[in-house]
Parts: C-alpha cells; structure tokens; sequence
C-alpha cells in the first residue's frame, strides 16, 4: 500500500475552508430562512465532515476496504434513521374516529 | 520470502502474528477504521433521539437552545477543527521520521482539546448557575418547561459523550508523545500515530454536528 | 496403520500455571477461556429455566410470587442471549478456528482477544452481582418507561453489565474481519474460504453496526433511571416506541449473530459428513452477507402492536418476509448437498440434520409472524416462545453441539464416546421437540406470554413442555461427562479422524500454539472432496 504523503499546504487550505464554514454556520443562523436554516447548517456540517474525512483522514488516497467501511457506517446510520423515520413521520396519517 | 518481509523480519515493532509491517499497518488502519464504524452507530443512536424530538418540539428546542452560548461553542469549534489541524501535521511529521516536529504538534493538540475541554466545564458551570441542568433544580420559562428539559438533557449526554471521548484522546495523545519521545515511532513505524489521528478527527467530525445542531437552533429570532 | 501419538509440543502444554492461561495471547486458549465462561453462564441460565417449567406444570402461580416469577423469566433472558446465545459459537468456535482456517498463526489482534474475554467476565460479573442482590423484573427487553421508572429492581447493575459485555462482542467482530481481511494465507482466496468463514465474517458485520446501537440504548436506560431525564418517559415528553425502535435495531439482528455462526458450523458438517462440496457455494456465501444486511431492515415486525404506524408495520412486515429468503436459500443448498452424497451418521451430522429440521420449523413460524394479520393475534403468547426457542435451541445450541463435537478431537487431541454421543443427541432431540412443540400450541390456543399462572384447560400442554424440558436437561448433561471424560481418558484422534478437507485438519490435533509449523499455501477449492484426502493431511 502506497503511503501518499500530501503536502502541507493541503492540510492549511482544507483548514481554511473549514473556518470559512464555521463562520459562514454561524453568521446563516441568524438569518431567517424558514425550514431552510437546519438544511443549511446540516449541508455545511457534512461539507465539513467530508473534507475532514477525505484529506486529514486521508481517505481519498485510501483502499476500497476504507472506502467500504465510511460509506457502509453512513449507509447504515441511514437505515437507522429513515426505518425509525417510516414509523414517526406516518403516525398521523391514520386517525381512528 | 518477500524483501520488504524479510528486512522488517526482526524489526522490534512486528508483531508475531504478522509477516510484515506493511500487513500489520493494513491491519492496524482497518482495525481503527471499524471501530470508528462502530462510534458512529454509538452516537447516531443518540442524533436519531435528537431528531425526533426536535420534530416533536421545535419552540421549546429553539427556546432552550438560545440559552446555550453561541460565542463559547463557536470558539469551540474553532479550537477543535485546529486540534485537528495540528494533529494532520503531527501524522505528516511521522510520515517523514521529523520526531521533534511530532512532539510539539502532539503536545499542541493536547493543549487545544484540554482548551476545548475547559471551555466546556465553563458552559456547564454557567448552565448549573442558571438551573439548566436537568433534575429537581430545573428552572424554565412555563411554556416551555418539560420540552426545554429534554433538550437540556440531550445537551448534556451528547456534548458528555462528546467530552468523554476527548479526554479519552488525550490520553491516547500522551502514549503517542510518550512512545514517539522513546523512539518507537519512526519513519518506517508510525501507523499508532495515524490511527490516533483518525481516532482524533473522528472526535472533531461529533463536534461538527453537535455544534449546529445544539447551538444554533432558531437563532434567528434573537 | 501408524500409531497415534500426540504432538510433543501444543498450545495446551505450551506453558503451565494460571497465568499462562489468564495472560494468554493464543487464541486457542482464549477460545477455551470462553468455553469455560460461557458454559458457566448457560448453566445459570438454565437454572432459572428449571424453575420456569417447574412452576408452569401447574395453572396456579404457586411456587414463587409474581414479581419473583418477573425475575425468573428476565434473568433467563438475559443470561442466555447475551451471556450465552450470542458470544457462544463466535467466541468458542469462532475463536479456535479462524486463525486455522485461513492459514494464520493468531488472529490480527490478540491482546484485543484477551481484552475481549476480560471484558465479558465484568460484564457477566455485574450481572451476577444484580442477580444475587434481588434480580430484575423487567423481562430481557427492558421496554420504558417500566424499566427507566417504575421498576423496583437491579435494572442499572444488569444494564451496565450488558452495556460492558456488548463491547466484548464488539471488539470480538472487529477483530474477525480485520483478520479475514488481513491475514488469509496465500493463495486462500475469498472463495477457498470455508463457509464457516463467510458466517462469521458476516456475524462480525452484524456485532459491530448493531451492538453500538444497544450500548446507546442501554447506557439511556441507565441515565434516565437515576437522572430521571425523560426519553423514553411520556409524562416528560419523551416516547417509549423510540426505546423499542432503538432496542430492536440491535436485538433484531442479534438473533441473526446467534443462528449465522450455527449456519456455518452445519455448513461444514454436511459437507464432511456427505464428503461432497456444499452445493451452491457461492449462493451459500452470498445468503450469509445477504442475512446480516437483510437482518437490519425488520426491527419493526417486534412493534406490530407497540403503537408503531401501521404503513411502517407493513414495511417492516414484507422486508421481514424478504429475509426468509437467503435462510431458505441455504436450507436448500445443504438438502442438496445431501442428495447422492456418502453419509455417515456420526454425531455432528446428527446435530447437523436436527438443526436443519428444527430451524425450518422455526423459521417458517417467523414467515407466520412476518404477517401483521397473524401476528396481532399471537404477538406475547407462547407461539412466539416456540418460535425464538426453535431457532435459538433448536438452532443455535443444535449447531454449536455438532461443531463442538466435529472439532473436539482437534482442539483436545481426543476422541469422545460416539455410542454416548449419539444417545445424547437422540434425547436432546427429543427433549427439546417435547418441551417446545406444545408451547405452539398453547400460544395459538392463547396462554399469554411471561404469566406463571393460566386457566387449567393448558395444564397438560404445560406438563408435556416441563416434561421435555427434564429430558432435554438430562441430554445436556451427558455430553459435559462425556466430553470431559475423554480429555484424559479419550482414544488419541490424530490430525484428522474425520478424514475431512479443510487447513484446520492439516494440522496436528492438537495444533501446535503458532497452529502451522510451515505457513500453509492453498492451492485447492473449499470442500476438495475430489481428490484423496490424503494429499491434504500434514
């Protein structure tokens, strides 16, 4: 297995961006945008939890193995959440009476 | 008998049960990457707890969650995701066998999560103050008592989880500064720092979510 | 023919006194350190199963009052699926042969074994501590808000005690799947593995996503009893369905870590005993992933009445028929290894035949309890008991006998009674189809569930079950002396008594602590059966 060594200044730009959406989360917040504000924060959020996971995890230089385990682990925090969802989200639609 | 194996066949940090270290780093990584694998379970559990109840409950969510110091958690947010920064940059002075560069970007790590972690006893202390802590000392505006007690409670056995993860780092970080000061780790060995890294980041991407989710509810209001 | 001798120099000689033992990294003694614990903790288990059945052979609650009688079913519950059902073959087998199978000398990380065998001994101590200072009542599910609230009991101890074990198994998949991945010998490729391998490989998959989801739900349990937060509590706001939600995600597919292993374990017992390839291998793998991902898809079929939504139960329900599938797939494939093969009756077979008589039976019940219709009616009455217990006993212990037999002379160098074994076998069989077949009955004639008390119309269902159950104790017993026995007194078994295909019987019985003295390099198909076994004997 190749060891990719990335060069420094990757870790300080990806680190920019990440204080750019720290930043950008924050001052959003305080805006009303409706039901768009969580959406917004959560896209940013999982901007910034895949740049972590792509360049200081080093993912994207890694095996298909890791790539296997990071999709698989989001892949079934979905299951979680849409089966658990399916149930919530349809409580209402039949009313006895 | 592959080269690589058989000049590596005496090196003090093969374990027996490997032929090489490249294997054992395979190893060590896939190993890692499974347990975080299983954290990320161990914590969505709780966000899918989060998120139904923040469905059920927006107003007293948003209520409760204007209470939480939105200053305080963003300097959060910044310590860690440069904790984090300073933890890529001790991996890559690993990778180049820099061991005086490693020590010092160990020892920067350390001091920002043990800054992350004392920025958050501060919280918790102003929370206590002001009869946040969920129990027989609540205290919340009446229409939104019961709901901004869950929120509360969510709040504290997330970022405690969070915390306890933390200090847990920490203590990894110390072996790491420790075997790295002996020389364990070299240019040929430093996949305990890696992994430590992922083990690391993985702690900061919690905190990424936490950080929104808690913090910035309905904000716009205020 | 030469004569046996054993091996100078094996893992069990390897080194004397407790701490050879205690400190050990070899994974043949920590699977030994296993067969040990979880041994202990099945005749615990058990134990509170005499006093179930005795109480039930007659309609009056009479033996133990009814919050004792709470303790006797949760206690059994918990000390049999996670002390017992869902480390046993994982643990003991899995442990032994993983190395072996694929050619290494140890698994990937044998301090973490060691660790993991530590761990559930704390687990289980803290359990034994709830249990011997009153118990808990709350049945093995710990359903909010009567285990977060109401209940009087030793819920926290039994709750952290569970929460430590559940890292044990944890620890334990990780371990297998960085060791499948990792450290297979050259030339034994995905598909040279023996299917024992895919089960396990597939349980593992299922340890590590679904028991991170019960530590959560567990350690909340905990939290909310003594913080009383309220997450699962409706007078605080809180929803008790979501405690069910999050406690299936994980209970759901860890009947699935219980019966995958004893699928793998027949798998290769049909195909020793048949002395044929299994039919369909790569379906056979294929079916064992296909069980683990499937199995996480149907949690909602235990909250049909549990005030679920009605469109989710009917997705869980149809998901719940899909998969029967790839279990039914695997039914198949081992009748038809069967068909036109050699068959010898030894033992394991013998267990091999009832798990896969018994499992049907079992498993077809959860095809009736995949319907929602059907389910409403029969849902905490005793058809579901025969259910679980058809699969789990039925199943699972069926599964892990017959390996526990196929491999003793491996892992002791010796030979057991086969004419004893197969008495024992023959009342296992007995007992247990006795004990359970009229709990179908009662379940659909309408005895409740978790009631130690019932209309005297169910008196003789109840007596035939506590009558099967008397015989399927005796049954257990025999093979703990027999087996015993032999480890001193047993005929020398030699590397490989079956004449079986695998690396595991090219090896000295018992193997040697590095398992290999030369690393092997396989250049044959699983279940070789074609050319002479000889070729493949050390």
């Amino acid at each position: 297995m190749t060891d990719h060594i990335l060069p420094k200044r990757v870790y300080y730009t990806i680190f920019g961006i990440l204080m750019l959406g720290t930043y950008l989360t924050v001052q959003i917040a305080f805006f009303d945008l409706g039901r768009l504000n969580t959406v917004v924060a959560l896209t940013i959020a999982v901007i910034k939890a895949t740049l972590v996971v792509l360049f200081f995890m080093h993912v994207k230089y890694s095996t298909r193995l890791t790539w296997a385990v990071v999709l698989g682990s989001i892949f079934w925090l979905g299951i979680m959440f849409v089966l658990t969802m399916s149930d919530y989200l349809t409580r209402a639609w039949l009313t006895y009476g | 008998m592959l080269p690589e194996a058989a000049h590596h066949a005496h090196h003090p940090a093969l374990a027996h049960q490997f032929d090489s270290l490249g294997q054992q780093k395979e190893a060590a990584t896939l190993g890692m990457w499974v347990f975080l694998l299983t954290e990320v379970l161990f914590f969505g559990g709780m966000f899918l707890t989060y998120a139904i109840y923040r469905a059920w409950y927006p107003e007293a969510f948003a209520a409760a969650s204007h209470e939480l110091d939105v200053t305080l958690g963003t300097i959060n947010t910044v310590v860690l995701i440069t904790s984090s920064l300073t933890m890529a940059l001790a991996v890559h002075a690993a990778q180049l066998g820099q061991r005086k560069l490693v020590l010092w970007f160990l020892v920067a790590t350390m001091v920002l999560g043990a800054a992350f972690l004392g920025i958050k006893s501060v919280e918790y202390y102003h929370k206590f103050e002001e009869h946040h802590v969920p129990g027989p000392g609540f205290q919340f505006e009446r229409e939104y008592f019961r709901h901004a007690q869950l929120f509360f409670s969510l709040y504290f056995i997330m970022t405690g989880l969070h915390a306890l993860h933390m200090v847990i780092g920490i203590g990894i970080m110390l072996v790491m500064f420790w075997w790295t000061w002996r020389g364990t780790i070299t240019r040929d060995y430093y996949s305990p720092i890696e992994i430590s890294g992922l083990y690391w980041h993985f702690v900061d991407i919690v905190w990424i979510f936490l950080f929104p989710l808690l913090y910035l509810i309905g904000r716009h209001g205020s | 023919m030469a004569t046996v001798i054993l091996p100078p120099r094996h893992y069990l000689n390897d080194g004397y006194g407790i701490t050879s033992w205690l400190l050990t990294r070899d994974h043949k003694r920590i699977a030994l350190l296993y067969l040990a614990a979880v041994t202990f903790f099945f005749f615990v288990g058990g134990a509170f199963a005499v006093l179930i059945r005795v109480e039930l052979a007659t309609p009056a609650g009479d033996l133990v009052s009814d919050e004792t009688y709470n303790k006797l079913f949760t206690m059994h519950g918990v000390m049999m699926v996670f002390f017992f059902l869902v480390p046993v073959i994982p643990a003991v087998l899995g442990n032994f042969l993983v190395p072996i199978m694929i050619g290494a000398k140890d698994l990937a990380f044998p301090k973490l074994n060691l660790a993991s065998w530590y761990i559930y001994i704390i687990g289980g101590l803290f359990t034994l501590y709830a249990l011997v200072t009153g118990g808990v009542d709350t049945g093995w599910t710990f359903y909010a808000p009567f285990s977060t609230v109401a209940s009087t009991t030793k819920v926290i101890p039994t709750a952290l005690g569970i929460f430590i074990t559940g890292f044990s198994s944890i620890l334990t998949g990780l371990n297998f799947i960085v060791t499948i991945h990792r450290m297979r010998a050259p030339g034994m490729t995905w598909f040279r593995m023996p299917l024992f391998l895919w089960s396990t490989y597939a349980t593992s998959l299922i340890m590590v996503l679904g028991t991170p989801v019960l530590a959560i739900t567990i350690l909340l349990v905990a939290v909310e009893r003594i913080f009383r937060f309220g997450f699962f509590d409706p007078t605080l706001g809180g929803d008790p369905v979501l405690f069910q939600h999050l406690f299936w995600f994980y209970s759901h597919p860890a009947v699935y870590i219980m019966v995958l292993p004893a699928m793998g374990v027949v798998s290769e017992l049909v195909a020793a005993f048949c002395r044929k390839p299994v039919f369909g291998y790569s379906f056979v793998a294929f079916a064992s992933v296909g069980i683990a991902v499937l199995g996480f898809l149907v949690w909602g079929h235990h909250m049909f009445v549990a005030g679920e939504s009605v469109y989710a139960a009917l997705v869980f329900s149809i998901l719940s028929f899909l998969v029967a599938i790839p279990s039914a797939v695997k039914v198949f494939n081992w009748t038809a290894t069967m068909y036109k093969g050699a068959i010898s009756w030894d033992t394991p077979m013998l267990y091999a035949i009832g798990f896969i008589g018994l499992f049907t039976i079992g498993g077809l019940t959860g095809l009736f309890l995949a319907a929602v219709g059907l389910d409403v009616h029969v849902t905490d009455t005793y058809f579901i008991i025969a259910h679980f217990h058809y699969i789990m006993v039925g199943g699972t212990i069926m599964g892990y006998l017959g390996g526990l037999h196929y491999w003793w002379p491996k892992i002791s160098g010796r030979l057991y009674n086969e004419m004893l074994a197969r008495i024992s076998a023959g009342i296992i069989f007995i007992g247990f189809n006795l004990t359970f077949f009229p709990q179908f009955i009662l379940g659909y004639l309408g005895m409740p569930r978790r009631y130690h008390a019932y209309p005297p119309d169910f008196q003789v269902l109840n007596v035939l079950s506590s009558a099967g159950a008397s015989i399927l104790g005796v049954g257990y017993l025999i093979p703990m002396i027999y087996l015993m026995w032999s480890l001193r007194y047993g005929r020398l078994a030699g590397a490989n008594p079956w004449g079986a295909v695998g690396l595991e019987w090219t090896t000295t019985s018992p193997p040697p602590t590095e398992n290999f003295t030369e690393t092997p390099v396989v250049t044959w198909e699983a279940y070789d059966y074609g050319a002479p076994v000889e070729g493949h004997v050390a």
